[in-house]
């Protein structure tokens, strides 16, 4: 059963349709160009990590995740609220620090979080959001909702404790989880093959006593088919499984890196299969389509992703008295909250 | 009126928050089918079932991220770390997760979890499990931290610590475990924040948690033999600190010794200084006393391991100090 996603301009109302596949690629790949131009334009401070390029893997996994169903994912993790139901205004919102941003501002571009759509938040250190999944999971084991616990982390982070940890204990457990690594071949700045013994990362969930399967990461099908079969085996009490989707950044890794890692052509070969035109080429073909419906797409995500930024620059900042606030859940005799 | 020892008044406290809400889970090495290594929960999981009482592996990480995302789904999770030597091997998830979480989300989630975890020094386990992990926690927004001194506040404090809708680290002293004492029948979960007067007095404050609480008790009656009268206070909660309580007693006694099972340096003996150099300064008639484990490390060695932890000895002439300078 597919989840009803927000309208905003490009979006429709069931999300595994081919077309609203489309329209989320499209609209998150829109979002993500006008997030780098924000920064050139210095309207967002710090850092952020954008997925251009990989938006096949937050669409198709968003598309096979049921009501009930949560989500922790990386710093990249724009793609994925988006394409689980955030509007482009809470996302830029909170990128530019706004009241208006689905964290009021006081999270920003690493710590997208929306509890109404089980994004659980994206996390900024490498790995971390990989455990809190697992109590996910057992929340919704011992409640016995029947929902899947999802975790999304890149290459990099299958190299780091808590992955390992993790992927232990959800086996040792049969939590209801499905682990997705993005291996789009960097950590940061470094090859895979410099910094990791495999080179395919799914071989590691054999040592871990669960299924691992690669999956075409471009191919925005392909993904949301090997996520329901995982989550359909969670959900059914089979326990977690591994998948690794692999797929490409066509920016860097994060704001100021330019790349020079890659190897010539590299990119530009990736380009050739662009998960966006992969799809709309396969639409096209079976005459689901025409280019200019694409067009047609593209300028009504454009024209979404404008208004949801000039909505943003409008919007206050938070009080400063929100500094204080939600540290704690507690409230003093004055019902002020406390400190 | 129950008696009971330190040790059993956690199992009881544990098992009665359990009864009392199924949304609360316990999990942590060997405290499931063995009833954990200081035996201090033995029999939950006949009681709960295999479900809400678990084994872990050995995997601190995943222990306090799973606590984490138990929490912020609505469940009531109890964590535990078998000694707070163990913490720093969670730290990311302590600090960078579990305390920032809720802020970080614009209050879009609760976090009500706890995080127990022996701790303190005198048992012979050398330097790697023999912290007392409070100071370390205390700097950091986000968190609660309690350190009960009997088996009522044991009780108490850890009801009310996963009552408390935030996340609370309850480190409990291994070496008050057989300690006996006496539990109120309607002795429920207790409000954190709030530090007691053990032992009434007016001419100097000493405070101190655990068993440095204790020794400074066996030293303020050594003191009242020399005629001077000292009064106890145990603190019970880091955080919040009863600051109120603290620097009531320093208005009527003038002069302020905390004794502590902690390293000198950035340690909550530290912050009552400060607290007194500040809200407190115009009624210090004297420097504040402290008396601590200096820059040391734990040494195995018996008699070097109880040298360096306060003894009443020297908690004797550190109050002395404070109340005739």
């Amino acid at each position: 059963m597919a989840k009803a996603a927000k309208t905003e301009g490009s979006r429709t109302e069931e999300r595994g349709n081919r077309l609203s596949l489309l329209e989320s690629m499209i609209l998150i790949r829109e979002t993500e160009t006008r997030m780098q131009e924000l920064f050139l334009q210095n309207l967002v401070r710090g850092t952020t990590h954008l997925c251009i390029g990989q938006e096949a893997c937050p669409t198709g996994v968003a598309a096979a995740m049921t009501e009930g169903d949560t989500l922790t994912c990386t710093y990249r993790g724009h793609g994925y609220a988006l394409a689980m139901g955030m509007s482009v205004s809470d996302l830029v919102g909170e990128m530019m620090g706004k009241v208006s941003g689905c964290c009021g501002g006081m999270g920003g571009s690493m710590h997208m979080t929306d509890a109404s759509i089980g994004l659980l938040g994206a996390n900024a250190i490498v790995g971390a959001q990989i455990p809190i999944a697992l109590g996910a999971a057992l929340t919704a084991r011992i409640n016995g909702t029947g929902g899947v616990s999802f975790t999304v982390m890149g290459d990099g982070a299958t190299n780091i404790g808590a992955f390992h940890e993790s992927m232990n204990m959800a086996s040792a457990w049969k939590l209801p989880v499905v682990f997705l690594c993005e291996n789009n071949l960097y950590g940061e700045y470094s090859a895979i093959d410099r910094t990791t013994g495999v080179t395919d990362l799914a071989v590691r969930a054999d040592a871990y006593g669960m299924p691992g399967r690669i999956v075409d990461g471009q191919d925005v099908e392909a993904v949301q088919e090997a996520v329901m079969e995982a989550a359909d085996h969670a959900r059914r009490g089979g326990g977690p499984s591994f998948l690794e989707l692999k797929t490409y950044r066509y920016s860097g890794h994060s704001r100021t890196d330019q790349g020079p890692y890659r190897p010539e052509g590299e990119l530009e070969k990736w380009q050739e299969r662009d998960p966006i035109e992969t799809l709309a080429e396969r639409m096209i073909e079976a005459g689901e389509i025409t280019r200019e419906d694409m067009g047609t797409m593209e300028t009504r995500a454009a024209g979404a992703v404008r208004s949801a930024v000039e909505g943003a620059k409008e919007a206050p900042f938070p009080p400063l008295e929100s500094v204080a606030t939600h540290i704690y859940n507690r409230r003093d005799s004055r019902g002020e909250e406390v400190q | 009126m129950a008696t009971m020892t330190y040790r059993e008044a956690i199992g009881r406290a544990l098992a009665d928050e359990m009864r009392a809400d199924p949304g609360v889970v316990f999990f942590g090495e060997d405290v499931a089918a063995a009833g954990g290594v200081f035996k201090l929960t033995p029999g939950l999981q006949e009681e709960f079932g295999p479900a809400r009482v678990r084994d872990t592996p050995i995997s601190e990480q995943a222990i306090v991220g799973t606590a984490l995302g138990a929490a912020i789904t609505g469940l009531r999770p109890v964590a535990e770390l078998m000694f707070a030597d163990f913490i720093p091997v969670a730290m990311d998830q302590i600090i960078n997760q579990v305390a920032k979480y809720r802020y970080m989300s614009n209050g879009q989630f609760t976090v009500p979890l706890t995080i127990r975890a022996p701790q303190g020094a005198g048992a012979g386990f050398g330097t790697q499990h023999s912290a007392c992990a409070e100071s370390w926690l205390m700097q950091h927004p986000g968190l609660l931290v309690v350190t009960p001194a009997t088996p009522a506040d044991m009780y108490g404090l850890l009801r009310g610590a996963i009552r408390e809708d935030n996340p609370v680290v309850v480190l409990e002293h291994k070496m008050l475990f057989t300690m006996s004492g006496e539990v109120p029948d309607d002795q429920g979960p207790m409000e954190l924040g709030r530090a007691v007067i053990r032992r009434p007095g007016k001419d100097v404050t000493v405070v101190a948690t655990q068993v440095m609480m204790h020794r400074a008790l066996e030293a303020a009656e050594i003191l009242a033999r020399e005629g001077i009268s000292a009064e106890v206070i145990d603190l019970r909660s880091i955080v919040p600190l009863d600051r109120t309580t603290i620097l009531e007693s320093l208005a009527r006694t003038n002069r302020i010794v905390t004794v502590e099972e902690a390293v000198e340096t950035a340690s909550w003996g530290s912050e009552i200084a400060s607290l007194a150099a500040t809200e407190g300064v115009y009624d210090l008639a004297a420097p504040v006393g402290r008396v601590n484990m200096g820059r040391n490390l734990i040494p195995y060695s018996p008699p070097l391991e109880d040298a360096v932890i306060p003894t009443v000895e020297r908690i004797v002439e550190g109050i002395r100090g404070t109340a005739r300078a």
